[in-house]
């Protein structure tokens, strides 16, 4: 109900909304929920709307949170 | 690991994070999760098989579609039933009300419609101007802006026969209803990856702090699962209660300011009947005296009452408050199956019932 998925912007439309590619898969995604999204963005889209803009430095981020789990010691 | 999205999925990863889970060395805990994603998570990784001895995971009321109760879809119901069109999500229609499910009435002709979002319901009302279109909203933060804006955006193109039969719910009264359930043992919560997209992880801070239990905030890989149970255990460990992210990928600190901004403008909270939890003051999402015109409950139903009655000897109530496993509700796999279902659970994919049949977790039948 409330899944979510990433995809590529790879076109504004005048109209608010992008079309936004995910994994092959085209859609016309609203960008009214999101700030500052532009082609190239990754955006989390949910029932039509992208409610996340995926900034790079957080993929990053995610990658070293891995990281740090598995290096730290419990406790 | 160069890839999020891949690490998230590596199996050799996961193994390593499944042998930093069994170091926990701390007291028996219940870990509670609250979304109905992650239960289908959990469910398909057969994680609760896998955990270290001492820890339990329950699932919460995080499937929308289970806490919604039967008035609803009787209302819903009288609207198919009254000729207005009634356009929901899939889940929705395989309901109960009090006495059929919405596909069930459809299949005697009531005109109901499934659609993927409320904007494809008001493309509907749009392409049939003769119709009224009402919308069953169903969902938490992470659906109702979605529902708001599509509620503007008829309001201001004049679009007067869209409406929406909101059922919509706010997550943090029923966290807190459940911190208060002396029947409820909850130790510390797996927070929802995509509602805290637009709430913000810093929304369970107060829960975090007055009731001491650590809010993890996790995605839905396997491994973004499996990150924030080593989280909350680490934090049950060392007697810590607090909020912490571990799916910084969708989720930020700060919430999400134009969805809670048009939700703010076009919903006003109220209380709201829960499956499971009774009333909860300040936990619905009800649309607002100026969007009056859009609200099918005050258009279509004003004045009536519904019996609202649950299916005999179901018992998502308990299931729901985690109070109850699946696989102990009498019901289970027997007069109610995915196929068949008798409780909302049961019906939903993400349903906890449903998730556990699904995937015959340990222990099941």
């Amino acid at each position: 109900m409330c899944v979510a998925v990433p995809g590529e912007i790879l076109t504004l439309e005048p109209d608010g909304t992008a079309v936004v590619d995910f994994g092959g898969t085209r859609r016309t995604v609203s960008l009214a929920l999101v700030e500052g999204a532009a082609p190239g963005d990754y955006v989390v889209v949910h029932a039509g709307f992208a409610l996340h803009r995926v900034d790079p430095e957080e993929a990053r981020e995610t990658l070293a949170l891995f990281r740090s789990v598995l290096d730290e010691q419990p406790g | 690991m160069n890839n999020p999205a891949e690490a998230a999925r590596d199996p050799e990863l996961a193994s390593r994070l499944l042998e930093r889970l069994h170091r926990y060395a701390g007291p028996p805990v219940g870990v509670m999760e609250v979304c109905g994603t992650h239960t289908v998570a959990i469910a398909r990784l057969g994680l609760r098989s896998l955990l270290p001895d001492g820890v339990r995971l329950h699932s919460g009321p995080g499937c929308p579609v289970c806490v919604t109760p039967a008035r609803v879809f009787d209302e819903a119901l009288a609207l198919a039933q009254d000729g207005v069109t009634l356009a929901t999500y899939g889940d929705a229609v395989r309901v109960p009300g009090s006495a059929d499910t919405l596909g069930e009435a459809r299949s005697r002709g009531a005109a109901v419609r499934v659609v993927y979002s409320a904007l494809d319901a008001l493309e509907l009302a749009r392409r049939e101007p003769e119709r009224e279109v009402a919308f069953l909203g169903l969902g938490f933060e992470t659906t109702a802006p979605t529902v708001a804006w599509a509620v503007k955006a008829a309001r201001e193109e004049g679009r007067s026969n869209f409406s929406v039969l909101s059922a919509h719910k706010a997550l943090l009264p029923a966290m807190e209803a459940l911190l208060r359930d002396p029947e409820v043992a909850i130790g510390a919560f797996l927070c929802p990856g995509h509602a805290t997209m637009v709430l913000g992880a810093q929304a369970y801070a107060p829960l975090a702090e007055e009731y001491r239990v650590p809010c993890v905030v996790a995605g839905f890989e396997p491994n973004d699962v499996l990150v924030g149970l080593v989280r909350v255990l680490d934090q049950v460990e060392r007697g810590e209660a607090r909020v912490e992210n571990v799916y910084p990928r969708a989720v930020d600190d700060a919430p999400n300011r134009a969805a809670l901004g048009v939700l703010d403008d076009v919903f006003v909270r109220v209380g709201s009947a829960w499956r499971g939890l009774g009333e909860l003051p300040g936990s619905g999402y009800e649309l607002a005296e100026a969007y009056g015109q859009h609200d099918a409950r005050r258009r279509f139903l004003a004045g009536r009452s519904f019996p609202g009655r649950e299916p005999e000897g179901c018992r998502c109530a308990q299931v729901l408050r985690g109070v109850l496993e699946p696989r102990e509700c009498p019901l289970f796999g027997g007069r109610c199956t995915p196929e068949h279902p008798v409780g909302a659970c049961m019906v939903s994919s993400e349903g906890a019932c449903g998730a556990h049949h699904r995937y015959r977790e340990a222990g099941a039948p």
